[in-house]
């Protein structure tokens, strides 16, 4: 299982990619944003997307409408772990396509809970 | 600022009075039938007003000119109180990622330690039960009891590092007070260049009152309603109690089971 972590902030990446670890993902790799993580979901034959929303660049909404649009990526399952909490947001991000939707700040257990239940419907 | 008004309230004050007079004064003349004198009066009139620009505009300046070196932005660039700031709120950004970094630095390194302990004390226990149930063979119990003495050792070095590295993360903590101090300066900067631009405001306000001039507002184009299309990121939302606003996770969870997930 190879999973990318987008964040613009590193102490989040390396939280995310810590509890990751800790449910027994070691694969991961990190980008700092949406410019930067999605000619690596090109080139890479990532399993999972973790991304953030508010970012520099290319923000993760807009990551994932690419990520949708492109052929080869639409069907990647995608976690979003954001800041952003306002009914309005959270509608458009499910109307662009997350698997999944989860708001800082959070703990390993909803983290958990959220990506079992991803790859349950992703698998069954 | 508050005396600048004052002499202003009493000299608008003086001007009305001054006005009423000479109006006065010139209906007495049109009614007595002396147009010359009551032209003339009008001529007064005309002087009240102009000086009373003159004397708006001279206020202004001088209440301008203290506005602007209270807001403290007269150097604006190297070393004003806004580029300190900045600077300031820097320093917070700096100040919460070395923490953060330090934190899960030292979470990093206890944690194979609190694992190992774990670990053999698992092994151990069971061996122990084995023991009781005399079930173990002589040279199992040698390596058995090496084992318990090894751990024991390992386990008081090992809980002592764990300690150590406890009483750091409480440590780096220290982030909190010095940031805290920091937000607390700047919010009030802001409160303070905020109220000095309101009175800034009302001060042209009473101007324009004074002399009758009136802008010609561009009008406000309403808001369109959102098609959700071009929705933006805004960062965390401070007042959780907005209903257009989620409280909790599982209001999250909620929202999006509505929506068929």
């Amino acid at each position: 299982m190879k999973i990318l972590v987008v964040d613009d902030f590193s102490t989040m990446r390396r939280i995310v990619k810590n509890l990751l670890r800790d449910l027994g993902f070691t694969n991961t790799q990190e980008a700092d944003d949406g410019l930067t993580a999605l000619p690596m979901l090109q080139n890479g034959d990532f399993d999972f997307l973790v991304t953030d929303w508010n970012m520099p660049g290319m923000t993760g909404l807009d990551l994932l409408k690419k990520v949708r649009a492109d052929d080869r990526l639409k069907t990647l399952p995608v976690l979003m772990v954001t800041a952003e909490a306002k009914r309005d947001q959270i509608v458009a991000a499910a109307q662009a396509g997350v698997n999944g939707y989860v708001v800082k700040p959070f703990t390993a257990a909803v983290l958990k809970e959220k990506i079992d239940k991803i790859f349950e419907r992703v698998e069954g | 600022m508050a005396g600048i008004n004052k002499d202003r309230e009493s000299d608008i004050v003086s001007v009305g009075a001054e006005i009423r007079d000479l109006a006065q004064s010139m209906l007495r003349e049109v009614e007595r039938g002396e147009y010359g004198k009551a032209v003339a009066l009008v001529n007064d009139l005309n002087q009240v007003r102009d000086r009373t620009l003159y004397q708006e505009i001279g206020h202004l300046t001088r209440a301008l000119h203290e506005s602007i070196k209270n807001l403290n932005v007269d150097t604006v660039g190297a070393a004003s109180e806004i580029d300190s700031t900045t600077d300031k709120l820097e320093y917070v950004l700096e100040m919460t990622d070395k923490s953060a970094n330090r934190t899960m630095d030292l979470a990093d390194a206890g944690m194979p330690l609190a694992s190992d302990i774990h670990d053999r004390a698992l092994h151990l226990s069971s061996q122990w039960q084995r023991f009781l149930n005399k079930e173990l063979k002589p040279d199992e119990f040698r390596a058995l009891s090496k084992d318990i003495n090894l751990f024991l050792a390992d386990s008081a070095e090992q809980s002592e590092t764990l300690k150590g590295q406890l009483s750091d993360i409480v440590l780096a903590q220290d982030f909190q007070d010095l940031t805290g101090q920091v937000i607390h300066k700047v919010a009030a900067l802001v409160r303070d260049v905020e109220g000095r631009l309101v009175q800034l405001v009302a001060m042209a306000g009473k101007v324009d009152s004074l002399t009758g001039i009136t802008h010609a507002y561009p009008e406000v184009e309403p808001e369109k309603p959102d098609d959700g299309a071009n929705i933006a990121a805004e960062g965390p939302q401070i007042d959780k109690s907005s209903n257009d606003v989620v409280a909790s996770q599982d209001d999250v969870d909620d929202l999006l089971s509505s929506l068929g997930f």
